[in-house]
């Protein structure tokens, strides 16, 4: 630096070496952050596979995908139409049963079985449980009702059941995740 | 800081005189909760919450210290090892049902902590630092004890965990993300078991720092009185001890023999039986609740049902969050200068009805979650807010208080006669 430029050269080498340390100190914060996120152990369960040939129309099974239920439930010609009469603007998260299922099978619906509220596992995917007023799920904690679409027609979740990634492999196996 | 007529630190034996000049350590004993330590001669048993609050913290570090030497935070054994405590440790049982009961009764002891400080204004200067920091403090027991009910690993520490970290994920844009972090998973498994053990370990001793802190603030204005009069001469104050370690002392007796009767009669009163049945997350218990200390703000986070602008879960969560954060700015919502309640005819009235209105929130947070519940906690919770943001900034500005005493001695002898009182020395 060129002399009478008004910088002294001990200020800059105060600033500098002050500046690198907080640089330092601040990378440091980095491993200490990221620890906490998911590892790689946790990641690697991601995908899960399942057949679902057994599942009878009506019927529903609970799977695990990412430590997390899963519902897939093949719903009967009944259930889709009753999931097609509703008017979609008239929904709190409008979708059609369309956009929440594969193309040529409507007929399943793949959700998280994790209520959009706080979490719960809603009932309705085996035998005998309360399906809530619209047929489809209902979650004990809070009192959420879905319909047989799995979207949020009453109760206090914000959203419809989470449909994760997935693809048919075969006509009776997906991959989710 | 204390008055000037407070007694002095004056060893006698060589040893303690030694100490003094080395490290002063029984100089600040005498001066905090001793002989040094001029307290106003009118304290009433509700001033006995915060010497109990004190004796539950150091309960609860000594039977949870013990109780991690035999508890594995591991989610694959996380809930034999504490069976293991039960069953098969020697006075496991009784340890960890004294942790268990020492919780809820902590609990207790601050809440008639809190109440004492509304009815008595507390918070009112010169005692807004020693209010704040108490907010701190019930903030830090409640996550305290939120993590430590984790750690069993049954079907209610498993799905709490979920619900309330679920209450990070209804944060928009960063919600989700900062919930896997939170748990480092897509729920709760080994990694937030973990790291709610380490967390629930740590946390008291942030607790301790803070309880010293309030105390400090506490004593540089000196404490509260019933009258809200402030101290004004030696004859209105008593030195801490032996009058008060004596006072503290009965209360403490009276509240280890109804924390006894709990711990070794009704052990699982205030416990969920659905906690004994292993983690599992691919079932909710039907009735899902909180411990019964979180139930009026469980309350006020399930009254929001209909979206508004933001959505209902967010409204919940912030309801919730604001139901404790408003305590911040009591000493800002109440302007009055008459400090107690005995001495503000209407206020006492309000205070009344929010005393109801918090049971019913307590009763209303254990509650299902359908009507009429839902509607009643939609009614208890907006009363609950106008209570703080509206009617007590009113009261306080409408209000017409019954006449002072001059002063404490006045209060406690109907006169302020000097002679009357206990002082050995003029009252400087």
């Amino acid at each position: 630096m060129a002399p009478g430029d008004g910088v002294r050269r001990r200020d800059f080498i105060e600033i500098a070496a002050v500046s690198a340390a907080g640089i330092g100190g601040l990378a440091t914060l980095v491993p200490l952050i990221s620890q906490m996120a998911p590892s790689r152990d946790v990641l690697a369960g991601s995908t899960t596979e399942i057949d679902v040939s057994a599942i009878e129309p009506g019927m529903a099974i609970k799977a695990v995908f990412r430590k997390q239920p899963l519902f897939v439930r093949n719903l009967t010609p009944q259930e889709v139409a009753a999931a097609d009469a509703v008017a979609v603007s008239s929904l709190r998260d409008p979708q059609t049963l369309e956009e929440r299922t594969k193309e040529g099978k409507t007929n399943w619906l793949v959700t998280m079985g994790v209520c959009t509220h706080l979490g719960c596992v809603p009932l309705g995917a085996a035998e005998g449980e309360n399906k809530g007023e619209f047929g489809g799920y209902f979650c004990p904690c809070h009192g959420s009702h879905y319909d047989t679409a799995g979207r949020i027609r009453k109760g206090p979740a914000p959203t419809n059941l989470l449909v994760p990634e997935y693809t048919f492999t075969t006509d009776t196996q997906i991959v989710v995740g | 800081m204390s008055f000037p007529w407070a007694k002095p630190y004056e060893p006698k034996a060589p040893l303690m005189r030694y100490l003094d000049e080395k490290l002063p350590l029984p100089r600040l004993v005498f001066n905090a909760i001793g002989a040094g330590y001029p307290v106003p001669r009118n304290l009433s048993y509700m001033w006995n919450f915060g010497v109990l609050a004190g004796f539950c913290l150091v309960l609860q570090i000594v039977t949870g210290i013990i109780l991690a030497m035999h508890y594995a935070p591991n989610a694959a054994v996380a809930f034999n090892s504490t069976e293991h405590i039960m069953r098969d440790v020697n006075w496991g049982w009784m340890l960890r049902y004294a942790h268990a009961n020492g919780a809820s009764a902590f609990f207790v002891v601050i809440y008639l902590h809190i109440f004492r400080g509304f009815f008595y204004g507390s918070y009112k200067p010169p005692r807004e630092m020693v209010w704040l920091l108490g907010v701190v403090i019930f903030l830090l027991l409640m996550a305290t004890a939120f993590m430590g009910y984790v750690l069993p690993w049954g079907q209610m520490s498993f799905w709490g965990a979920k619900v309330i970290t679920g209450l990070f994920g209804a944060i928009p844009l960063v919600g989700e993300p900062l919930q896997i972090w939170l748990l480092g998973g897509f729920a709760p498994d080994n990694a937030a078991l973990n790291r709610f053990f380490s967390l629930h370990y740590l946390l008291p001793f942030v607790i301790v720092g803070a309880v010293i802190l309030h105390i400090w603030a506490l004593h540089i204005p000196g404490s509260s009185n019933p009258t809200g009069v402030e101290v004004k001469t030696e004859s209105d104050t008593v030195p801490f001890h032996p009058y008060f370690t004596a006072k503290d002392g009965f209360g403490l007796a009276v509240f280890l023999l109804l924390y006894c009767t709990m711990l070794f009669f009704l052990p699982n009163a205030l416990g969920h039986p659905d906690n004994y049945i292993p983690a599992n997350p691919m079932a909710t218990p039907a009735h899902i609740v909180p411990e019964w200390y979180f139930w009026p703000f469980y309350a006020i986070l399930r009254a929001f049902t209909v979206d508004f602008i933001l959505p209902a879960k967010l409204w919940g969560v912030l309801a919730m969050f604001a139901s404790i954060l408003v305590w911040f700015f009591l000493p800002w919502l109440d302007k009055s200068p008459v400090r107690s309640g005995h001495y503000r005819p209407l206020f006492r009235k309000f205070f009344v009805v929010l005393v109801i209105d918090m049971g019913f929130l307590f009763w209303l947070g254990g509650a299902a979650a359908e009507e009429p519940y839902v509607m009643m906690s939609q009614i208890a919770t907006a009363y609950y807010f106008l209570h703080f943001l509206v009617i007590l900034p009113i009261i306080s500005m409408i209000e017409r208080p019954d006449p002072l005493p001059f002063s404490i001695t006045e209060a406690v002898l109907g006169s302020d006669d000097d002679k009357a009182v206990l002082a050995t020395t003029p009252a400087s």
